[in-house]
């Protein structure tokens, strides 16, 4: 766990635990979503997904279905299950700072 | 007077508490081999797996239509006896009415990003849900395991599929 983690901070989330306020997201508080969702330390290969989820969500307004995700991202539906085990598309959007998704693909 | 009393319920709150409980696992019977009568097992199955929940789906009867390789690419939606289509049945049973309606609802579920049967049921086992076929229907259709995709993880029979199901939702579609 990085240092800064470490100090006291106070993060809203909205009412599905998602982060309330996009602007309040640092790389670090990616890292303390991953952990409290039970993901881990984040690999390059999160990264990826999380980078390509933002893009995505700052062009359409709502995150990417994972057909969409992993035809464009470069992650197959299996990496992605083993990246973001129980629940990818919540867990990715959760750690990438943005709201539940709204699809249901 | 006699004053009748009834004896609380000892395991009222553990039962509430079990009703809260979200869903673990479900199991997801397909016995419908329309295009209209897979797509909400497959959509089901999906959804389970993208919210943590483990799936298994059982495809059976002409469900079984949605794995086998030669039939899995060219199912339909029926244009006749189904008053929800909003079309009279002698116009429904006119050639290419079938055709005509599953080229326009495919192009609506690609549009929604809803993929075409083979690569829905390539990406729902993917996740890790299991897919199997019925044995009594597969002996009934005089098949065997080299007609199915590749992504049938066996032929198995419905006491089997319960022995699989435990403590999971059954669901039929």
């Amino acid at each position: 766990m990085s240092s800064e983690s470490k100090q006291e901070k106070i993060v809203e989330l909205d009412e599905d635990g998602h982060l309330a306020n996009r602007d309040e997201w640092t790389k670090d508080l990616a890292q303390d979503f991953a952990n409290l969702e039970e993901v881990g330390e984040l690999t390059d290969r999160h990264w990826d997904v999380i980078n390509y989820i933002r893009d995505e969500y700052d062009k359409k307004g709502d995150a990417p279905s994972i057909r969409k995700l992993t035809k464009e991202s470069g992650v197959s539906t299996k990496e992605l299950y083993k990246l973001f085990p129980k629940g990818p598309a919540k867990k990715a959007a959760k750690i990438a700072g943005l709201p539940k998704p709204k699809g249901c693909i | 007077m006699t004053q009748f009393i009834m004896k609380e319920k000892e395991d009222a709150k553990e039962e509430n508490r079990s009703l809260n409980e979200p869903i673990k696992k479900v199991s997801i019977i397909i016995s419908k081999g329309s295009l209209d009568g897979v797509y909400p097992g497959l959509i089901m199955g999906n959804g389970a797996r993208m919210e943590g929940i483990d799936a298994t789906l059982f495809f059976t009867f002409f469900g079984l239509e949605a794995i086998i390789n030669k039939k899995m690419d060219t199912l339909k939606v029926p244009t006749v006896g189904n008053p929800a289509m909003h079309i009279p049945t002698m116009l429904g049973g006119l050639p290419g009415m079938s055709s005509f309606a599953t080229k326009k609802m495919k192009a609506e579920m690609e549009k929604l990003d809803i993929p075409p049967v083979r690569e829905f049921i390539e990406m729902i086992h993917d996740t890790g849900a299991d897919i199997y076929a019925c044995k009594a229907t597969v002996d009934m259709f005089h098949l065997n395991e080299s007609d199915f995709c590749e992504q049938v993880d066996g032929i198995i029979t419905v006491g089997e599929f319960y022995e699989k199901s435990a403590g999971a939702e059954i669901i039929f579609t």
